[in-house]
């Protein structure tokens, strides 16, 4: 029934171009030659001008490769089957395991509509002080981790996946370096997470267009477990990967480049991905978090810039630590109301203090006359670094605002901190000596000399 | 069914081309079938017997030789009783009888009526037989909600006309004849619903004025430094997490306007479900009725076809006119202008069009002035006045204001309104620059005290910058005052907690008289023997200030803190 072509009238980049019929937009095809079949997808139709982008890449393509049109849009199997397993960015499995292919679910389905969302109001606890009291992770949220190339961006997401108290992760790997993948795997593994993950990963020496399916593939199958009322939480990594493919074939394509290089419809094609996470009335939750590694560590960069306007804030993940400046979570005021009642006081306060600190530090930089309220602020810093912003810091909220009254105590008298009384009487620590004179201080720094 | 069809013979993205026998014209819907759907779609481009069709939907599954019908009208919407706290995407579909009938997701090809043709009106008439009367004219009214509706001889007719038949007093729907018409054509019969084709503004008024009176948002830093004028524009541009939607959606709320159209264009759904789950149990205060009763919602998020932002926008202003044609003050907030400007800017670049800067296509400039100029104060048929007033965000590449849209904005604006990444990151709310930001508009403060205060801002922020390199020792007592008032204004009288329920709406009439009181303190000369002493007594007067603030205005209470910060002031003025 299906017709074959075998004369491929042009080759450039990844996209070929094929005379043919009866064809749809977006229609997939197989391209079959003596180096073995891979998929490909129909972008631009003019007259008999059928233009497909070949997701494993042109090379060795002949002209004369048999391009066999499917009749069907891209679909990926979509069961309980999934779980604990390993796929490339179409679906064919990485593991050992079978291959899926019972109940197909379309890739890329229409926008959820805006009547049928929810008002986010979970929180999800990740273990880590700078995300759980300073800027709350919440279900259905979309939220980058925006880094350079050399920070610990990969392990941060295997943690939060692992403290998470969600149904299914499904981790998507775009360029993912080999080893990436793997220690994503054997963490998994070994803190027995596997089997409510599914993991679909493209990794660097992939042909750069098949990552282009990668998140698509992750949400379409994140937004059918949480119809059936999972919570699922999707770790996209590396965004600025799919953004770069995208930007080769745009190219390919010959279209008028916006900035840098990158097409105009950037912001709609992160968006349309980045959209796909919701709280469902009556149903589960897709909550996004995903890394975007900054070009040059410049936010302004086309991708992170693009990016930043379309999720609900964003991690800085600067010199292993996540800064509390710029890091902002736009749904955090949903949940910290409801946690402990000190929680948005801690949560003010010590930025606040931390952000003293900082105008200390550039005082103390620039040789300017330290005051005693500087060098409590430097101590206050220090510790603060040390303690809360530590990556290394694994605590529950409740233990974690315990943790900041404790800092608080040592570097400040209560009335230096600006917080009501009332929080005062109820929280401030007694057991740790006050910070009242020079006593306190000299003990901690021979401390942390020690 | 139109008998006017074509071919497709190419698919782009969600550009169609198609080949057609009969005339079509700029700017005429089109259908194009796919299998049993229609996708709408509007005629952006004709050469030759081809035409190039922006699709408002997802164009998969198209094939070359497909069918498309054109529908001899350009791109309408809707006008009649029933618009009002109704939820739609940008071609006018209501989203909540979406969701009824079809759940979670948004259906292609699915196109439903915008008004509700089942409601009953009670219609009174206003006209008598015998009357002549023209395009915009009243012929009678129906209650919606807090307002009178008039129902008008539809705008797109011409001329004058002789009422030959209305309806008496009674209950009917939008598609019932209220009235008949006549002119030396024939007879019209009139329904209480018109159809208006969204890209072209309504013109049925006798004169424009300029927007000299101020649209109230009370928003003490917007009211009093930048103001907005009924039937004014203004813009916001600013980075990302600078609170634009945030301060559209406090606008929405507080703004003194009688209806609120929101075009929520290509940003974040989450950010419209706010409005949608929150407005109908917020109580607007002017009324004592929900907040729905006064809003409209348009809504084309940035996961929603792209194309049909565009529509979204002007969609969105036609309405915004249509209740400008009752005498009412309308205020429509866009956010973002950005993305639309974007989805003209992707449509550009399928039509290879020569591209501007930035790839923007060169006509950008002409279409944000033609859609920022349908605002207006108008003198109505009957004399009373109306007025759009349009805000819109914009959302620069990198937080840069010297990028294409937002130069192109404030050309044709009446007011800007910077937002700062300094002053966000500072947490000084609403981040409105207020040195950079500016307005044509007259602020409801007297003009002398408003000059007085943007000076010591000014001169303030001068000695603070010094500060960084002389430090406070090498800083006069007289400058470092300037500093002190300068950031004293900023705390209590700029920046604003919007959580407070109190502090978060200032009226007119408390910001005039907290201002006179301000000026009376940044003009007093004041005497301390040294700096600190001087932030001691500004710390203190500010806490006093910011609890002033949050204290209701009809209160004793109010009182009495004011005369302690004449007493405070008393204690450190220079005896004259």
């Amino acid at each position: 029934m299906r017709k074959v072509y075998h004369e491929i009238t042009q080759i450039a980049g990844n996209i070929i171009t094929v005379e043919a019929t009866d064809v749809g937009y977006g229609e997939l095809a197989d391209v079959t030659s003596d180096n073995g079949t891979s998929l490909a997808q129909v972008i631009r139709l003019e007259g008999d001008r059928v233009t497909l982008q070949v997701f494993s890449g042109t090379r060795g393509i002949p002209t004369n490769a048999e391009v066999r049109f499917l009749g069907e849009r891209l679909r990926t199997s979509c069961s309980e089957a999934l779980l604990g397993r390993v796929f490339t960015g179409s679906g064919i499995p990485r593991d050992k395991g079978p291959v899926l292919d019972d109940n197909m679910i379309e890739i890329g389905g229409p926008a959820v509509n805006p009547a049928k969302r929810i008002i986010p109001r979970n929180m999800i606890r990740t273990g880590i002080p700078m995300i759980d009291v300073f800027n709350s992770l919440v279900e259905s949220q979309k939220l980058p981790i925006f880094s350079v190339a050399g920070e610990p961006y990969n392990e941060v997401l295997a943690r939060i996946a692992l403290n998470a108290e969600v149904d299914i992760i499904i981790l998507g790997g775009m360029g993912l370096k080999y080893d990436d993948y793997l220690y994503f795997r054997d963490t998994l593994e070994a803190e027995g997470a596997l089997s409510r993950s599914i993991l679909y990963v493209h990794t660097a020496s992939d042909p750069v267009v098949e990552c282009l399916l990668v998140p698509d593939t992750c949400l379409a199958v994140a937004e059918k477990f949480a119809l059936d009322g999972k919570r699922v939480l999707v770790l996209l990594t590396d965004m600025t990967n799919f953004a770069d493919a995208l930007k080769e074939v745009a190219i390919t394509m010959e279209q008028i480049p916006s900035n840098r290089g990158y097409p105009g419809d950037l912001y709609s094609q992160l968006a349309s991905r980045y959209e796909k996470a919701v709280d469902f009335d009556g149903a589960g939750s897709v909550t996004v978090l995903a890394v975007t590694t900054m070009p040059g560590d410049d936010v302004t960069h086309p991708i992170p810039d693009n990016t930043g306007y379309i999720t609900e804030g964003q991690f800085y993940l600067r010199n292993g630590r996540i800064e509390p400046f710029g890091s902002l979570s736009r749904l955090k005021q949903q949940v910290n109301a409801d946690t402990r009642e000190d929680h948005r006081t801690i949560m003010n306060t010590m930025i606040q203090l931390y952000a003293a600190y900082k105008e200390a530090l550039e005082k103390q930089s620039m040789g300017f006359r330290m005051s005693a309220w500087d060098l409590k602020l430097i101590k206050y810093g220090t510790i603060f670094e040390d303690r809360m912003m530590n990556l290394a810091v694994n605590i529950p909220l409740e233990r974690a605002l315990d943790l900041g009254w404790e800092i608080l105590a040592e570097c400040f008298a209560p009335e230096e901190t600006g917080v009501p009384t009332r929080l005062i009487e109820q929280f401030w620590p007694t057991t740790v000596a006050t910070a009242d004179g020079s006593g306190g201080d000299g003990g901690d720094s021979e401390e942390r000399a020690a | 069914m139109s008998t006017k069809t074509g071919r497709i013979v190419g698919v782009n993205g969600n550009m169609v081309t198609a080949e057609f026998d009969l005339a079509v014209h700029q700017n005429e819907v089109a259908y194009v079938v796919v299998e049993d759907l229609r996708l709408i779609a509007e005629v952006i481009r004709v050469r030759g017997r081809y035409a190039d069709l922006q699709v408002f939907e997802d164009t998969a599954g198209l094939k070359v030789g497909g069918r498309v019908e054109f529908a001899d009208e350009m791109l309408s919407v809707e006008l009649g009783p029933g618009l009002l706290t109704q939820v739609y995407d940008g071609l006018q579909n209501p989203l909540p009888a979406i969701a009824e009938q079809c759940g979670f997701f948004l259906p292609k090809g699915l196109q439903l009526v915008a008004l509700p043709r089942e409601t009953e009106w009670d219609f009174t008439p206003k006209a008598a037989k015998g009357d002549v009367v023209r395009a915009g004219d009243t012929l009678g009214t129906v209650p919606e909600g807090i307002f009178d509706h008039w129902i008008m001889v539809p705008f797109g007719m011409q001329g004058s006309y002789r009422v030959t038949k209305i309806a008496p007093a009674g209950v009917y729907r939008v598609e019932d004849e209220i009235a008949v018409l006549e002119d030396d054509r024939g007879l019209h019969s009139i329904t209480m619903m018109q159809k208006w084709p969204v890209k072209r503004p309504i013109r049925a008024y006798v004169e424009r004025l300029r927007p000299t009176e101020q649209l109230v948002t009370k928003m003490r830093i917007l009211d009093t430094l930048v103001p907005v004028a009924k039937g004014g524009t203004y813009c916001i541009p600013g980075p990302f997490g600078a609170g634009k939607t945030v301060l559209q959606q406090l606008t929405s709320r507080h703004a003194d306007a009688d209806v609120v159209i929101i075009a929520a264009c290509g940003e974040r759904a989450g950010e419209v479900v706010e409005t949608l789950r929150e407005f109908p149990v917020l109580i607007d205060p002017r009324t004592g009725r929900s907040l729905m009763e006064r809003t409209v919602i348009i809504c084309n998020t940035s996961s929603m076809p792209v194309a049909a932002r565009e529509a979204s926008v002007y969609t969105a202003v036609t309405i915004a006119e249509y209740y400008r044609q009752m005498g009412l003050n309308v205020l429509l907030l866009a956010d973002s202008t950005s993305r639309w400007a974007q989805a003209l800017r992707e449509m550009s670049g399928r039509l290879e069009e020569i591209p501007g800067e930035e790839a923007f296509p060169a006509y950008l400039e002409s279409v944000i002035a033609a859609f920022y100029e349908r605002a207006g104060i108008v003198v109505l048929n009957n004399g009373t006045v109306g007025s759009v007033t349009i805000g819109g965000t914009v959302s620069p590449a990198g937080g840069d204001f010297e990028e294409p849209v937002t130069q192109s904005t404030l050309k044709v604006v009446g007011a800007f309104h910077g937002l700062s990444r300094a002053r966000s990151d500072a947490r000084r709310y609403p981040a409105i620059d207020p040195l950079d930001s500016w307005s044509k508009y007259p602020s409801i403060v007297p003009g002398d005290q408003l000059d007085r205060a943007k000076r010591i801002l000014r001169d303030g922020h001068e000695v603070q910058e010094m500060m960084k390199v002389v430090e406070e020792a090498g800083t006069s007592m007289d400058d470092f005052l300037i500093y002190l008032k300068a950031e004293y204004l900023d705390a209590v009288y700029l920046q604003q907690d919007a959580y407070d329920e109190v502090d978060g709406s200032t009226s007119a009439e408390r910001q005039k008289h907290v201002f006179n009181i301000m000026n009376t303190i940044l003009d007093s000369e004041l005497e301390f023997a040294e700096k600190d002493a001087a932030r001691r007594f500004f710390q203190s007067l500010t806490q006093v200030t910011r609890d002033w603030n949050r204290v209701s205005m009809e209160t004793e209470e109010f009182r009495l803190m004011e005369g302690r910060i004449h007493d405070m002031l008393a204690e450190v003025t220079k005896n004259a």
